[in-house]
């Protein structure tokens, strides 16, 4: 059917965005990497030099590095499944017929979360977490806790505001999978069976899969790219107890100056992603 | 029926007014802390009444150069956009509708493209921006932005011109239309609608951005998400005039993010479900 079609044709089209990112996205990365080969501080320029894999050995064995890896994950661990069970039921209530006008108006409110500004999200924690003159501490009976200047407490402000963001992005998501399901099957189910968990295993869950996939997969990539809300709230702190890879990527490179270990870092971790993006799409597109 | 219904009924409510509330009242203290005085503000406990006053926002705006940052923000946001629908509609073209080898893999670098933290191109861009005099530019963040904006503007795209049926283009063909002509005048304003959403999401995306407009920038570009942050210097900090800040950078996004409330989720879901 199709003509063949002239690869000049072809490259006119779609050579100037590749191009375009290559210049913007790959360049980069190779200077990146050309400079994680190096002894590279912003204070001491005059002493850069080439060093070969010796920034690679110190991230490697830097414990401070791992921990980093590891909270990020530990928050991804917390927060994911918080997100989806909240969601679930959250569109599960939005799928059931009735009370039209309180459910377009929820399906809105759900919007606000998703469109504010990362980094307004962290300062507006600041206020509204304030010791002193937040809000949270006020609504909980004038409770007198410590959120931003206590580790365990600080840790716990993140994910409520992660989940705060997200939850309302899964829930959109599961109900566009939910309203998938034809009607006539579902409503055979619900004859079949009073069990609610019944139809949602067996006759819901599979058209719920597509999106708990993509769920899975944005919000991996989302977690390792964490900075702006946790930036804004803590800085990474107290201590290093909100220090997520990147805000420590960051600290290492723009308030250390160690730029050399810094791109060595910022390698692995491109390394990591690449890697987890490969497995999962591996794992759930197995025909590509 | 109904007797197992009606109790459920009232759980509904409260639940979809628990959701409603709980989405809402950030945003609800956001705005009334921007009109509380420095003093209010920092009241303990929080107030819940008091008189408003416009104040933060006249000395952010006017005084300490929220405004400039503002339109930074704007000038960068729609260059950025325009340019990713200008180099990525064609891209997009040419992957729903030309064969050829490595597409797949192309489309696999798109998608690791936006799984890439920002981190990891900051560190590189800021000593490149910096040997070749580029901080504090505008079109410094109008093209790094373009690492995250085209991808989005290529795979909706890309996803409606593949909706669009063939035939139209196959008659246009016999007629002698060159496929710049069947792109522009045929396919493209049948996938305007997947053309605004993308711009939607480039916009959102850019204006929202804080990293690279934190790093990169120093006066002259300065970012409104950055200026936001450069508030939270020192003690004392004006609390209220951040939230009168954050007000005005939220509003703009809030529009739209409501406008395009249908398509969101699955413009955030495309690149990855793909």
């Amino acid at each position: 059917m199709r003509d063949r079609i002239s690869g000049r044709t072809i490259f006119a089209f779609i050579g100037p965005a590749v191009i375009a990112l290559a210049a913007i996205g790959i360049v980069p990365l190779l200077y990146a990497a050309w400079t994680s080969l190096h002894f590279f501080n912003l204070t001491k320029l005059k002493n850069a030099r080439f060093i070969g894999l010796e920034n690679y050995r110190e991230v490697l064995t830097d414990e401070v590095f791992w921990q980093a890896m590891g909270r990020t994950f530990f928050l991804l661990g917390t927060s994911l499944p918080l997100q989806i069970g909240l969601g679930m039921i959250i569109a599960l209530v939005l799928h059931q017929p009735g009370l039209n006008i309180l459910k377009t108006l929820a399906r809105l409110s759900l919007v606000l979360p998703m469109a504010t500004t990362y980094a307004v999200v962290g300062l507006l924690g600041q206020v509204m977490f304030n010791q002193k003159f937040g809000v949270v501490n006020q609504l909980m009976g004038g409770a007198d806790i410590n959120w931003i200047g206590d580790g365990t407490n600080a840790f716990i402000m993140i994910v409520f505001w992660d989940v705060w963001q997200w939850t309302p992005f899964v829930a959109l998501v599961l109900l566009a999978g939910l309203t998938m399901v034809p009607g006539e099957v579902e409503e055979a189910a619900r004859l079949e069976t009073k069990s609610r968990w019944t139809v949602l295993r067996y006759v819901q869950l599979p058209f719920l899969l597509p999106g708990l996939v993509a769920v899975l997969i944005l919000r991996t990539a989302d977690t390792l790219k964490l900075f702006d809300m946790v930036f804004t709230l803590t800085r990474g702190g107290p201590g290093a107890s909100t220090e997520f890879i990147s805000l420590m990527i960051q600290r290492v490179g723009f308030r250390g100056f160690d730029q050399g270990l810094a791109s060595a870092q910022a390698i692995i971790l491109l390394i990591i992603t690449i890697v987890l993006a490969q497995i999962y799409i591996r794992v759930f597109y197995k025909e590509v | 029926m109904s007797a197992r219904k009606q109790p459920s009924l009232w759980g509904q409510i409260i639940l979809l007014s628990l959701i409603i509330m709980i989405c809402v009242f950030p945003f609800y203290w956001m705005v009334t802390t921007s009109l509380k005085t420095h003093i209010v503000a920092l009241q303990t406990p929080p107030a819940w009444i008091f008189e408003p006053t416009l104040q933060n926002y006249r000395e952010a705006l006017f005084e300490d150069g929220v405004l400039r940052t503002l339109i930074n923000s704007l000038v960068i946001a729609l260059s950025t956009t325009a340019l990713a629908v200008l180099l990525g509609v064609p891209a997009a073209f040419a992957l729903a509708r030309f064969e050829f080898r490595g597409k797949k893999d192309l489309w696999f670098w798109f998608i690791t493209n936006r799984m890439v933290s920002p981190i990891v191109l900051a560190l590189p861009f800021f000593l490149i921006a910096r040997n070749l005099g580029m901080l504090d530019k505008h079109i410094t963040l109008i093209l790094i932005y373009l690492t995250f904006n085209l991808p989005i503007v290529i795979w909706i795209v890309t996803d409606q011109f593949r909706g669009i049926p063939y035939d139209l283009d196959e008659s246009a063909r016999l007629e002698g239309a060159s496929q710049f002509t069947i792109m522009t005048k045929i396919c493209l304003p049948l996938a305007m609608p997947g053309v605004a959403v993308s711009s939607i999401f480039a916009f959102i995306f850019s204006w929202n951005e804080l990293m690279f407009g934190m790093v990169l920038t120093r006066s002259e570009a300065k970012t409104a998400p950055a200026m936001a942050v450069s508030f939270m210097e020192g003690y004392n900090l004006p609390y209220g005039k951040i939230m009168a800040t954050s007000t005005l950078i939220v509003i703009p996004v809030l529009i739209f993010a409501l406008l395009a409330s249908k398509q969101l989720v699955r413009g955030l879901t495309m690149g990855a479900v793909k």
